[in-house]
């Protein structure tokens, strides 16, 4: 394994996206919730675009809409105007303020805005506010989804009398996992706060008048019981442990927390279950037994077609460990770990994952880097010859170019139809994402062939 | 129920509801959810097609991530505007200025993609450090030789208008660079045309059948030489006039080169595009004479498809929302042309010639609106019980969610939708979303959403009969 962080003086083609996306995201994840972010007008724009070709849905972020004026003199009088007009037109119970790099960069003093509007503004039923910081120059899109998630957290959570509830921050998963997660936990018959829930809310039903709120979203109320929950169980080998949402409980309310990896493949699965079997004292469910089962009799019947298979993995870090897990439980090999983010602890967290699984003496050599641009990703899995790309779809010119496939998992993915309901978490999401590898190979190599085979 | 903003009441016009004009050019409304973006996007939308110049987002990732390959603005030849490259500026260069990164970065990719000019674009940040950007640029210019240009696109600096203005000033610094040998009396530039699926390649070749000669598409396929010896051509031709009427405003002052309006969309405007550069020509009536024959061949080509839609088409309602007032003239009439009214009609930028123009052409009652937002569309469309949209990717979901055919006519279609073909390609997809079966099963068509199930009694007595 050799482990690289490369600083390029430029970024080309960046394997990472802005802080307030990843706030946005998550603020859309509470119900009642409107994300504002306190900047330029094309900060929200953008967003929502960038998000709307991954989820379909339509998402509304507002501005507080800086001018050359409000650059100079400060953003008080947008911030105000905004948060009035926000108020009138969608009647949310929170407005949840991100701050762009504009806003960070001029200094803006939040706290001292929130003062004075409520100062002037405040009445019954008035929606609450919260902000988080995000400037855009530190940090990725995932920094920003987590400090936003922490941020929710600091705001609504009160104390109380200790519940049997669990709180489960899984970190930016897809709606199918979302809705997963509560199945799951609802089958351990285990009241939990799921935040964010963005399950329903960017992927949900048709409807016949615009809903200002869409419908879905994990309620106040259940963020507020946060801190008299039993346990906080948070998704992410590479978190920074002091900065996260379950920190803050244990260390405010005394939740204790405990940090699994996301639950992809077998044995980070297994651990999440094992630990929803203590905290529930339930034994796993037996429709999961069955899952784990059917998954572990389908790798038996798979695993020639994928061993041995050189795979280029790349996306946001935890991901990434969570794909590595999985990839190494079925026999194929990671050549190359790439992410943008630089937490420094992907190639520890890769270790981790990797430690029970037997090493061959014929496997290949695993690089791992953080920090890299696509351009890097391109230039390494050239030189590696893999047999498929893993990961989301901005990887498609590299596979293009390599002319091999590209099995597309995680955010964005902006070529395909469904990409937010992609299953990637526990049993079934592990039997989807083994069932999609093994027909891509086959496809490749009916395709590749002259005989035509019609028999795989 | 959905309150406009008062302050944006001004901005919403009813054709024959007496009211004077329409409130536009103003900045967005703080907290309306505008659908327009920044200066730097007018700016990038604009100086992207320059295919084989190296653009360089000078700022944090966002700017850079989100308009990574994100028009269809095709290339002939090189392929690098494809690409996304940023300074990627950290905390440590905001606090000491992210010159050296800049000059660093540059210098990197000009070795490494050897592009043939560099366009660095100003984000909302670099306008509040203070890095002299056009410094760095001249720098760098000398030490590699090609036109490095700043483009001042800081995002707060005004709206998505300023943003083409910026673009505008930043071409205007390669023209008239180049030679311009072997350029005919009876020529052009194309203006505004953006290469989406092939478009300027369409209006090139009904140009060429014409016998005038396209020097440039300044902002379609467009290379840098030919931008160079753009100066040498006898018209301006500006369709997206939002964009692109400073840059021929510009020609005209230096060069002399007078320009004219156009637009490419519908049978129409085509026409009268083709027309109006043929009369320009007038010392050549060939042109004239071929302009015809072309159009005449072109339009017996596509007419009997279009009356095939029409037929299906006819009263059926439509809302349109897109960036420049100009293109929503032409989708007017282009609807017109298959049977479909336009109930609502909106841009994100039109200016107040624009509105009047286009309230002119369009029927009583119908809902005129700059700088609209989500839950403004979504109250218009469902007042006007409207059977399609046209507009962009963030318009979409708008429609699709409240169970609204859609066309797209922003930057991410794939099927050309300029000139004659442009127009049965248009047809063809307003046709396949109105007239798809999926409609009657959205919620706004249902008065329920769950299938009745009849009494298990009756059931059962049913069965027993058939038996």
């Amino acid at each position: 394994m050799s482990v690289a962080e490369s600083k390029p003086a430029s970024c080309r083609n960046a394997c990472k996206l802005c802080t307030p996306l990843g706030a946005c995201l998550a603020f859309r994840g509470v119900e009642g919730a409107v994300p504002l972010l306190h900047g330029s007008q094309g900060c929200s724009t953008y967003i929502r675009r960038y998000l709307i070709s991954h989820f379909r849905e339509p998402i509304d972020i507002a501005s507080s809409n800086f001018s050359e004026d409000t650059a100079v003199f400060g953003g008080a009088a947008n911030f105000k105007a905004a948060v009035k007009n926000l108020h009138r037109q969608y009647e949310p119970e929170l407005i949840a303020v991100a701050t762009t790099c504009l806003a960070e960069t001029i200094g803006e003093d939040m706290n001292r805005l929130f003062y004075e509007y409520m100062a002037e503004n405040w009445e019954e039923g008035h929606p609450q506010m919260l902000h988080v910081s995000t400037p855009s120059y530190r940090g990725t899109h995932m920094d920003g989804f987590h400090a936003a998630v922490r941020g929710i957290v600091e705001a609504l959570a009160t104390t109380g009398s200790r519940a049997r509830r669990i709180n489960l921050f899984p970190g930016m998963v897809s709606t199918a996992d979302l809705r997963h997660l509560k199945e799951i936990l609802t089958d351990f018959s285990l009241p939990c706060t799921l935040l964010p829930d963005y399950s329903q809310t960017m992927d949900g039903e048709g409807w016949s008048e615009y809903e200002t709120l869409p419908t879905g979203g994990t309620p106040m109320k259940a963020i507020a019981a946060c801190g008299s929950s039993q346990l906080s169980i948070e998704f992410g080998h590479t978190l920074d442990r002091t900065k996260t949402a379950g920190e803050f409980l244990q260390e405010r309310f005394h939740v204790p927390r405990r940090l699994l990896g996301l639950p992809i493949g077998i044995r980070e699965t297994d651990a999440f279950f094992e630990l929803l079997g203590v905290a529930s004292g339930h034994t796993i469910p037996s429709r999961y037994q069955q899952e784990r089962g059917r998954f572990v009799d389908s790798l038996v019947d798979g695993h020639k077609y994928v061993f041995g298979k050189r795979a280029v993995v790349y996306g946001e870090e935890d991901l990434v460990v969570g794909l590595v897990a999985f990839l190494l439980e079925i026999g194929v090999e990671p050549v190359l770990c790439a992410s943008g983010g630089e937490s420094g602890r992907l190639a520890q967290a890769i270790e981790t994952v990797r430690a029970t699984i037997p090493t061959r003496k014929s496997s290949a050599k695993m690089e791992i880097r953080g920090g890299v641009d696509f351009v890097d990703i391109r230039e390494q899995a050239e030189a590696l010859k893999p047999d498929f790309l893993i990961g989301n779809s901005k990887g498609y010119s590299i596979a293009r170019r390599l002319n091999v496939p590209l099995v597309r998992v995680g955010f964005p993915i902006h070529d395909r139809l469904g990409g937010q309901r992609i299953l990637h978490l526990g049993y079934r999401g592990a039997q989807q994402l083994f069932d999609t590898i093994v027909n891509t190979l086959m496809e490749r190599k009916q395709e590749d062939s002259e005989v035509g085979y019609s028999y795989l | 129920m959905i309150n406009i903003i008062p302050e944006r009441e001004g901005q919403v016009l009813r054709k024959g509801e007496g009211q004077g004009g329409i409130a536009c050019e103003k900045k967005s409304t703080a907290g309306s959810v505008s659908q327009r973006a920044c200066v730097f996007c007018g700016s990038r939308v604009v100086l992207y097609p320059i295919s084989d110049a190296l653009h360089v987002v000078h700022g944090p990732i966002g700017c850079a991530a989100y308009t990574w390959d994100i028009r269809g603005a095709l290339s002939s030849g090189s392929q690098l505007h494809r690409n996304s490259f940023s300074t990627d500026l950290r905390e440590m260069d905001v606090i000491y200025g992210g010159e050296k990164k800049l000059r660093a970065g540059l210098c990197e990719l000009i070795d490494e993609y050897k592009p043939k000019a560099a366009f660095v674009y100003s984000t909302c940040i670099v306008g509040v450090i203070g890095d002299d950007v056009e410094a760095v640029c001249r720098t760098v210019e000398k030490e590699k030789g090609i036109p490095v240009i700043p483009v001042h696109s800081e995002g707060f600096k005004g709206t998505k208008k300023d943003g083409y203005r910026a673009a505008c000033e930043a071409v205007g610094t390669l023209l008239g660079t180049g030679a311009t040998d072997g350029i005919s009396p009876h020529s052009v530039n194309i203006l505004g045309d953006f290469n989406l699926a092939g478009e300027t390649w369409i209006i090139r070749k009904y140009y060429e059948r014409m016998g005038v000669q396209v020097v440039t598409c300044i902002t379609g396929d467009a290379k840098v030489e030919d931008i160079r010896r753009a100066h040498g051509a006898k018209l301006n031709l500006v369709q997206c006039s939002g964009s692109m009427t400073h840059l021929a405003k510009m020609m005209e002052e230096k060069y002399g080169i007078p320009f004219k309006r156009v637009s490419y969309f519908g049978i129409e405007d085509m026409s009268a595009a083709l027309y109006d550069t043929a009369k320009f020509f007038s010392d050549e009536p060939a042109i004239m004479e071929k302009a015809q024959n072309l159009v005449r061949e072109e339009v017996g080509a596509i007419y009997p498809q279009l009356q095939a839609y029409r037929e299906e088409l006819q009263g059926k309602k439509a809302a349109i929302y897109v960036g420049g007032s100009f293109k929503a003239f032409s989708l007017v009439r282009a609807l017109r042309l298959i049977g479909m009214q336009t109930a609502v009609v909106g841009s994100q930028t039109g200016g107040p010639e624009d509105y009047k123009q286009l309230a002119e052409i369009c029927d009583e009652g119908t809902i005129i609106v700059d700088d609209s937002n989500p839950l403004e569309l979504a109250k218009f469309v469902l007042e006007k019980d409207v059977d399609l949209f046209i507009g962009g990717v963030k318009e979409r979901p708008i429609a699709y969610k409240l169970g609204v055919a859609f066309c797209d006519h922003n930057h991410e279609r794939k099927e050309p939708l300029a000139g004659f073909e442009g127009m049965l390609n248009f047809a063809r997809e307003v046709y396949s979303s109105v007239m798809s079966p999926v409609w009657q099963f959205v919620p706004r068509r249902q008065r329920s959403m769950v299938p009745v199930m009849p009494e298990f009694d009756s059931m059962v007595s049913q069965i027993e009969d058939a038996v």
